[in-house]
């Protein structure tokens, strides 16, 4: 298992959407887990997100999005982290939270995001899968 | 994966994607931390570092995204590493301070870095002086450090810049006694955040009191730390701030102070490589041997620590210099 204080994440949370609880559960949680945990705050554009990912060289971006912009706001995540060479699974291991649709989560996932978690979900299902899910990325192939 | 050789060209070229893979390594990477600093060393030196500290609450990261602006304002490239506490029962980090400066994200002239205290004592002021260089070379040539002065490896930290800016705030009850000790020594500029509340003359009559008990030494280098009153809320209520630093880092031009205080830095850092070089040999040959047994007399009090001490260094010295 990768060394969790090794690890960075990202929480974000784009667009006009100022339910910041779930994400401030899931980065806590992530904290109490051993993880370190960068949240951005509310109101933040894909290029901001996107910008804090690099500076803070992240493993995980976790978006947390209850406004109904998913499906054109975190397609954008996706494509300008692709623009920067950094892509999804290798790269990064991107995980989805707050009110999207089963539809919805099925085209993100074929899109680069690798879970979307509703409200509900046990934490402790969170941080398990973070667990496994950096272990495929390049950087701790070696670790 | 990339070598080290190139995310270095690509750093100094300013590529962020680079820059902040190489501050991961020499926060993780004692190897390769060594041989990333001894390749960039010769590009660092232009940077001016100035730190920010201050109790938890008192507006430092608020105050901080202000003097970014400032800063870019006057032309500077500006750099941030905000440290926040890893906490000593889990191991991880909430790291919020970005949170309140997220609109120079996407200013290609700001990088902004989160740092965890990581617990361990010499790897915040390590690796945090490390992020330091790889900034500095990158091309950032204003450097903020943003630390809770809490403890002492903070107060560490702080030291080590150029130019110290201690924040407090109105309200926190026996004012002064909220700064600890070792900060009051240390600032060369004070400020009085959130301005806009009660209680900002106690404060200022606390810290100048404070400030009497210092006046020959800052007689001596003839720098009075100036107390500043500041809201975080406008640039209008953050600029006197800045005009302060600004002063200050001519003073400590003109007056040579600044090459001294970066002869301080240097040697300290030499100081803390060695030390924790040789703590963690020490530790490995502690566990096994002689050194072991030694150490089960003491428990049993059939030897006392001290003179454990001298029988384990004197079989180590061969082990720790050869």
């Amino acid at each position: 298992m990768v060394e969790r204080s090794k690890v960075r994440v990202v929480i974000a949370k784009p667009g006009l959407d100022g339910h910041d609880r779930g994400a401030k559960v899931v980065a806590r949680a992530l904290k109490e887990a051993g993880y370190e945990v960068i949240y951005t705050g509310i109101r933040q554009t894909p290029e901001q997100i996107v910008e804090t990912v690099i500076q803070e060289d992240a493993a995980v971006l976790g978006i947390s999005i209850l406004s109904g912009a998913h499906m054109v706001l975190i397609p954008k995540i996706i494509k300008l982290l692709e623009e920067r060479g950094i892509k999804p699974n290798e790269d990064i291991v991107i995980f989805a939270g707050g009110i999207i649709p089963p539809d919805d989560a099925e085209e993100l996932k074929k899109m680069g995001v690798a879970e979307v978690f509703g409200p509900g979900t046990p934490l402790k299902t969170v941080i398990e899968f973070v667990d496994k899910a950096v272990e495929k990325l390049k950087r701790f192939k070696n670790a | 994966m990339e070598s080290v050789e190139s995310l270095i060209q690509l750093a100094l070229s300013g590529d962020k994607k680079a820059i902040a893979r190489l501050i991961t390594l020499v926060e993780n990477d004692e190897d390769k931390a060594r041989e990333i600093i001894r390749k960039i060393y010769p590009h660092t030196g232009r940077a001016y570092v100035v730190g920010i500290t201050g109790p938890p609450g008192s507006g430092k990261s608020t105050l901080l995204d202000k003097l970014i602006k400032l800063a870019r304002e006057d032309g500077h490239r500006v750099g941030v590493i905000a440290i926040d506490p890893t906490s000593p029962f889990t191991g991880g980090a909430l790291l919020g301070d970005r949170l309140r400066m997220q609109r120079h994200s996407t200013d290609p002239g700001v990088f902004i870095r989160s740092m965890a205290t990581r617990g361990s004592l010499g790897g915040l002021a390590k690796a945090t002086n490390d992020a330091i260089k790889v900034l500095d070379a990158s091309g950032y040539d204003l450097i903020f450090v943003e630390t809770v002065g809490v403890g002492q490896i903070e107060v560490d930290i702080v030291k080590t810049a150029d130019t110290v800016v201690l924040v407090t705030v109105p309200g926190l009850g026996d004012e002064v006694q909220a700064i600890k000790a070792g900060l009051m020594e240390v600032a060369d500029i004070f400020a009085i955040n959130k301005a806009d509340r009660e209680g900002v003359e106690m404060v200022y009559l606390e810290l100048k009191m404070a400030l009497e008990f210092e006046r020959d030494k800052w007689k001596q280098l003839s720098w009075e730390p100036p107390i500043v009153e500041t809201t975080a809320f406008t640039l209008k209520g953050v600029r006197p701030l800045w005009e302060a630093i600004k002063s200050h880092r001519k003073h400590m031009e003109e007056s040579g102070r600044l090459k001294e205080r970066r002869a301080f830095r240097a040697r300290e850092e030499v100081k803390t490589i060695i030390a924790s070089s040789i703590a963690k040999r020490v530790e490995e040959k502690l566990e096994k041997g002689e050194s072991r047994e030694l150490i089960e007399k003491v428990v049993e009090r059939k030897l006392d620590p001290y003179s454990a001490s001298q029988i384990i260094m004197k079989k180590l010295k061969a082990d720790l210099w050869g």
